[in-house]
């Protein structure tokens, strides 16, 4: 079975500056991977080139063995990959219920013609995309809040119907960028608990994420990324122990004292 | 060949004054980022105020000339601090939209007080052109262009020699250190608007009197400054310079060879084809004034 | 208002609007609900592409105007020279054909706007849509032998469908609200609709809206382009009513005229250029009886856009929902 993602010696360069270095990893079907890696290692970078919100300065992406180059966003979406942002990121001046209703986009079926010439299945399919679009707010636990104008949610709220709105784009491929930053320890907690029902649901999860604490708790594999380049690729348990890893977070004297010559 | 380089002067001497319209507006629309659509009524006031002071009070010729742009300076800062501080921080719609309330306010109340009737202000120039060999000018052209030049040299070292130049360009490049480093950010807003909306009261205090005042006389204008602003980048006042003489010498060419009733059409034509092609202008660049 | 009783005040509303042609005496009236009318039907139009779709289209008058003069030419007939040698030769055609016609031109220029909104964005796209507008009137004024420029088109001729002339006004009343109320019903049907929550999405946050699968030019060129036809019909029952049509149907001020309707009613709200609409539409016939130069009327218009601006930034019809609910 091919990896559902494969990224091969991806680069990518603004000038004078390398942002990623020949990156090359793969992201198995089923599986939760998670990209770690300190401040401006190129992780969301990596992240914006993967789904076509920037262009590769080389090298090749694959989804489910077809490429993604030069593809835009929204067809990169309708493959079936789907990512959140780094920055809270949704539709603010809009209700939750509406925030997961255009996430639904892809569901519907209605055509501009039939809408304007009011054919009957729109109104059907209007009720059924909103008995969905509850279902998807229980399932991230905001079945209560369908109403309240998405800026004016509680910032933890804000970023499970961030979540919220992805899965309503049914990906096949989750890819979420620091999705509890500004978290609490029970609201991560929760979230955590989320990740698990989302794979269930056979979701493939790639994940970007500071907090090692949810990094080691739910991944299957781990990939360190330093200043553009891939340093370590492993399990949980095989990466915390990385020297390689270490060195990138803690620093060069770090490493002599907590690693050795290891 | 002679026609051509008659084009050519004509459009040399009026592109300076296009250039102070478009520097104008660079600064205010380029860095400022508030669509300004009072741009041209400050254009139209700066012809009406010489009309005013030069006919109805007899006002030197050379005197009343630096008077009516002090006075666009006045009422750009004046429109500052009455409409766009409150509006500090709102998005660009809605400065858009306050801007045109204001300028239809604006361009009624010039209706009202001059009526509409076109205004013609008499210049202390022989009404005999210059004639050098195969090529003819207007003297009170000629003049326009030695002071729009003069202004825009005195607009190039306010921006980049004077501290209030530095000012202006550290709080569009940067408010929050500007801030902190002293700069009263409200003040500069203030003195940026008004500067643009000077130099706009300039290009029209300086060609009112070339041609007529009129009440929608700055309608153009402002188009044509817009244009200008797009040719040479947002932001851009070397751009915004080079685009005045541009757009002059686009129209001029246009008028002459194809159709003068489509003068005016050329500026506008200008933003769409080069828009189409490189939505971000001419010379469009990162940094901000300067 | 309870759910229950909207739809008997929608009725009754409807019905008192139907109604008026039958009691109201002064033609002049009725001449000024018309042409309100028409203007309402434009208003929404503009509320679909910038209140939306979010796009600072300040050019909308173009669509109007195109609308109304490619209407009235279809049924005038006419004849260019486009090379020298070969002339294009039109005859007259019934009135539904042209309008259609006009509809259709209206919808393609609409189509052109809507892919460079695409391209140019921001407030780079106010000034090209400012200047696509202008440039149309230049061409209106200039080619004398299409658009008879600054002499006017004449004696364009009524309405007529099914064998009825809409010749007089209470007829075209009924014309002017029956396309008023279909359009409004257009534009709900779109705005409750997937088409509709993607040009919301866009406008919002383009970069979460394409992460979900929204197309950001398919649903830009569509608001343009249903927006577009819209006021191109508009136009072209400006047209058939007035029966005369000169470059001057391009101006600039038309368009600000129906940017502050749409503005002050509360852009982005169905009935939001409704309320606009009629206030912009009728206030200068109440300034106007109380013999107030129509400059003076302007200048109130310009305060009171600013005023609306700052006090009731998301319209009227937003901010007395507030005061219900």
């Amino acid at each position: 079975m091919i990896p559902i993602l494969q990224v091969r010696n991806l680069s990518v360069r603004f000038g004078g500056l390398t942002a990623i270095a020949d990156m090359t990893m793969d992201v198995r079907e089923g599986e939760v991977l998670s990209l770690i890696g300190p401040n401006g290692a190129g992780k969301t970078t990596a992240f914006n080139a993967i789904t076509g919100y920037l262009a590769p300065t080389s090298g090749g992406i694959a989804f489910r063995g077809k490429s993604l180059k030069g593809m835009r966003t929204d067809a990169i979406a309708l493959l079936g990959l789907v990512r959140t942002f780094q920055k809270t990121s949704v539709f603010g001046g809009r209700s939750a219920l509406d925030n997961v209703l255009i996430g639904l986009h892809l569901r519907a079926r209605q055509t501009p013609l039939a809408i304007l010439l009011g054919f009957p299945y729109v109104e059907r399919e209007e009720r059924e995309l909103i008995e969905e679009a509850r279902k998807i707010l229980g399932f991230v636990g905001l079945g209560k809040r369908e109403k309240e104008q998405a800026s004016a949610l509680p910032y933890g709220d804000q970023r499970l119907l961030e979540v919220a709105i992805a899965l309503a784009a049914q990906p096949k491929l989750l890819m979420l960028d620091e999705p509890v930053s500004g978290m609490n320890p029970s609201e991560t907690a929760g979230f955590m608990a989320k990740l698990a029902e989302i794979r269930k649901l056979g979701i493939t999860v790639l994940l970007v994420e500071h907090d090692m604490k949810m990094v080691m708790g739910v991944s299957d594999r781990v990939v360190c990324l330093s200043q553009g380049r891939i340093i370590a690729d492993g399990t949980p348990a095989e990466i915390q122990r990385d020297p390689e890893v270490i060195r990138a977070y803690l620093g060069e004297r770090f490493r002599r004292v907590v690693g050795g010559n290891a | 060949m002679d026609e051509l380089l008659q084009h050519g002067l004509n459009a040399l001497l009026l592109g300076g004054t296009y250039a102070l319209l478009g520097i104008g507006l660079t600064l205010i629309f380029g860095i400022m980022k508030v669509v300004n659509f009072t741009h041209g009524e400050l254009y139209a006031f700066g012809a009406y105020m010489m009309y005013a002071l030069v006919t109805l009070l007899g006002v030197n010729f050379f005197v009343a000339l630096p008077l009516a742009i002090a006075l666009g300076v006045a009422l750009g800062a004046l429109l500052e601090l009455v409409l766009l501080r409150r509006l500090r921080g709102a998005d660009i719609d809605t400065t858009m939209l306050v801007m045109i309330g204001a300028w239809i306010a604006l361009q009624n109340a010039e209706q009202l007080a001059w009526t509409g009737v076109a205004k013609s202000v008499s210049t202390p120039f022989p009404a005999a052109p210059l004639v050098i060999g195969p090529v003819s000018m207007a003297w009170n052209r000629v003049f326009v262009l030695i002071v729009a030049l003069a202004l825009i040299a005195v607009t190039y070292f306010l921006i980049d020699r004077t501290k209030l130049g530095r000012a202006m360009r550290a709080t569009f490049q940067d408010r929050d250190t500007a801030a902190l480093m002293g700069v009263r950010i409200g003040n500069i807003h203030t003195a940026t608007f008004a500067l643009g909306s000077g130099l706009a009261a300039a290009a029209g205090a300086l060609l009112g009197p070339v041609f007529v005042a009129y009440p929608s006389m700055g309608d153009l204008a402002a188009t044509k400054a817009f244009a200008i602003v797009i040719l040479g980048g947002l932001g851009s006042i070397p751009g915004a310079t080079l685009g005045g003489f541009v757009l002059a010498l686009v129209e001029e060419l246009g008028a002459g060879y194809v159709s003068s009733g489509y003068r005016d059409a050329m500026g506008f034509l200008l933003i769409i084809v080069i828009l189409l092609f490189r939505p971000t202008g001419l010379f469009a660049r990162k940094e901000r004034i300067g | 208002m309870s759910e229950k009783a909207k739809p008997l005040v929608t009725a009754a509303w409807l019905l008192f609007l139907v109604s008026i042609p039958l009691w109201l005496d002064n033609a002049y009236l009725l001449h000024v609900l018309i042409v309100t009318g028409i203007f309402i039907i434009a208003a929404m139009s503009l509320n679909l592409l910038l209140g939306y779709a979010g796009q600072l289209s300040l050019g909308h008058v173009a669509f109007f105007g195109i609308g109304a003069y490619a209407s009235a030419l279809v049924s005038l007939g006419f004849k260019v020279t486009l090379w020298p040698q070969w002339a294009l030769t039109v005859e007259p055609k019934p009135v539904w054909l042209a309008m259609l016609t006009g509809m259709l031109a209206a919808g393609a220029s609409g189509w052109f706007i809507g892919r460079i909104a695409f391209k140019v964005r921001g407030a780079y796209f106010v000034i090209v849509s400012i200047s696509f507008a202008e440039v149309v009137r230049l061409v209106a004024v200039n080619w004398v032998e299409l658009t008879q420029g600054p002499m006017a088109l004449n004696n364009i001729p009524p309405v007529e469908a099914f064998g009825f002339v809409f010749y007089r006004k209470p007829a075209n009343y009924w014309l002017v609200l029956g396309i008023a109320i279909a359009s409004y019903v257009l534009i709900r049907r779109l705005v409750h609709s997937r088409a509709g929550r993607a040009m919301v999405a866009l406008a919002e946050n383009e970069a979460l809206a394409t992460s979900v699968g929204i197309d950001v030019t398919r649903y830009l060129v569509l608001a343009a382009v249903v927006s577009a036809t819209m006021a191109g019909t508009a136009g072209a029952l400006y047209a058939h009513y007035v029966r005369i049509v000169d470059p001057d149907v391009f101006l600039f001020i038309y368009t600000v005229t129906m940017v502050i309707m749409v503005i002050t009613g509360g852009k982005g709200t169905l009935a939001g250029p409704v309320v606009g609409g009629l206030i912009f539409g009728l206030l200068p016939e109440g300034l106007r009886a109380a013999a107030i130069a129509p400059e003076a009327q302007w200048i109130v218009y310009g305060a009171l856009m600013v005023l609306v601006v700052y006090f009731l930034p998301q319209g009227i019809v937003p901010a007395l929902k507030k005061v219900r609910g």
